[in-house]
């Protein structure tokens, strides 16, 4: 019997609000979608998204911009706030109202943590959290745990160790956050001190009684790990710019680390790169990060197209 | 006049508070918390109405506790719950033509919205001219954690005490 489309018309705050079989299920529809890389299929023809974002993205925005689009969307939108009436002194809540009215779906970044939640209240139609400042980034990780699973045909048993700025870093709270969904070997949350990951993430680690260390360096855990899921120091959120240099540069992933761990060990990281991944590592083995970019389009192709409802059979989606 | 050692326990021969006609009488507040309760009340002395707070009162059960008394005033039970926010062992006495009608003990609501504002300057309902108000969900009891539903900012009864005291002292 065909399971019921879980997604249709439904926000999209925070991976949290959706269940482990949730993920599988868009991620069988993403499958689908990869057949459609590079043509267009006409499954969301008239609808209407919006594409807010409050704050800069490449990757996310041209990958939600693309999805649409190869799937028939029209796409309208900003990609800063200096060209709207934001700059004018127009409030977040009446802007939402009015994209509400003009489009069918709103993506949604902004730099206040629970922006998403609030535009998810205010707007009929659905809403999907495309960053929230330090909080989630929930279409990130689906994309993360879509590749995990690509690469290692599970997600279940594996060691991971999610390192560098999980303080500030959404895309690495979302995918810890993404991972209690599954049953991971183990988590490691390897970061300085001063960029542990936030009490409330540490605490529903422990209330979900995942297995998870906090550890400060990576060459301590890196015989164990499967998974390497790298992130950038988040300069543009620390509220004092003397912390940020305590910290700058403090870790850095390099091929002779790699070459200390597992044949199969992958290196993920949501991009944008610094320098905390050494370049030579970019044509390695290891890396997995630009396939993890790559895998942006077909996951959200997946998850626009069951929000919006569309008619999946005519492209061939057996679910 | 009443003499305070009727009302409180208290062997003082001079200090003296009124019975109150109709109102109510907030009991066996910790010591020096008898302004964070006016504040959670969102009552800020210029309503009009008579009301007397008493601190640092020799208590059998807490040592030292805070009393605060407010005539013409019976609180609803929305706002009785506010309270154990910063008083849990606090208790509520309904006072009608100078009896006690009944007595409350207060409890931390499932949702606690618009009492405090969110710790974390880049929560949206800290941001300006948004029409939006912090709320917040219980998570423990004791120690009190409460977590805001936007942000998910994680509250202690410390961080309470901050917030309330921040905006006794700057009001």
């Amino acid at each position: 019997m065909e399971k019921a489309n879980p997604f249709l018309g439904r926000d999209v705050v925070s991976i949290l609000d959706f269940s482990r079989e949730d993920l599988e299920y868009l991620f069988k529809v993403a499958e689908v979608m990869e057949r459609f890389r590079r043509s267009k299929i006409e499954i969301l023809k008239g609808k209407v998204i919006a594409l807010a974002f409050f704050e800069p993205s490449t990757r996310t925005r041209m990958s939600f911009e693309t999805a649409a689009k190869r799937l028939g969307a029209d796409v309208i939108g900003f990609s800063s706030v200096e060209a709207t009436s934001i700059a004018k002194g127009e409030s977040f809540a009446d802007t939402i109202r009015m994209l509400d009215a003009y489009a069918d779906l709103i993506v949604v970044r902004h730099k206040f943590e629970g922006a998403a939640k609030f535009a998810s209240e205010i707007a009929v139609n659905p809403v999907v959290n495309a960053g929230d400042g330090k909080q989630h980034h929930p279409t990130q990780a689906m994309l993360d745990l879509y590749t995990v699973k690509k690469m290692f045909g599970k997600i279940d048993g594996l060691t991971y160790a999610v390192v560098g700025d999980l303080r500030y870093g959404r895309a690495a709270t979302s995918f810890i956050y993404g991972l209690t969904l599954f049953n991971p070997r183990k988590i490691y949350l390897v970061s300085p001190p001063l960029l542990r990951a936030r009490p409330e993430v540490v605490e529903y680690l422990r209330k979900k009684g995942v297995p998870f260390e906090e550890v400060n360096a990576l060459d301590e855990v890196i015989e164990e790990v499967d998974v390497i899921y790298v992130t950038r120091i988040q300069r543009e959120r620390f509220p004092d710019p003397l912390e940020y240099e305590k910290v700058k540069g403090s870790y850095r992933i390099t091929l002779d680390l790699l070459s200390r761990g597992k044949e199969h060990l992958k290196v993920l990281h949501p991009l944008p790169k610094v320098d905390e991944i050494d370049k030579r590592v970019d044509n390695s083995k290891y890396a997995a990060y630009f396939e993890q970019a790559a895998n942006g389009v077909p996951v959200r192709m997946a998850l626009l197209s069951l929000i919006l409802g569309a008619e999946l059979g005519k492209v061939g989606a057996d679910l | 006049m009443v003499p305070i050692s009727e009302v409180i326990g208290m062997a003082s021969p001079t200090l003296t508070v009124s019975k109150i006609r109709c109102g109510t009488v907030i009991d066996h507040i910790p010591a020096g918390r008898a302004l964070h309760v006016l504040k959670v009340l969102g009552i800020t002395g210029r309503e009009g109405i008579r009301i007397a707070v008493l601190m640092n009162v020799e208590s059998k059960k807490l040592g030292h506790k805070d009393i605060v008394k407010i005539e013409g005033k019976i609180l609803r039970p929305e706002e009785v719950s506010v309270i154990a926010l910063i008083a849990p062992t606090a208790t509520i006495n309904i006072i009608r033509d100078f009896e006690v009608v009944e007595k409350r003990r207060v409890e931390v609501p499932n949702v606690v919205e618009g009492v405090i504002r969110c710790p974390n300057p880049t929560c949206i309902t800290n941001k300006e001219r948004e029409p939006i108000t912090a709320r917040f969900k219980r998570l423990s009891k004791q120690p009190l954690v409460l977590q805001c539903e936007y942000c998910g900012t994680l509250v202690s009864e410390t961080d309470v005490l901050r917030l309330l005291g921040n905006e006794v002292s700057g009001s």
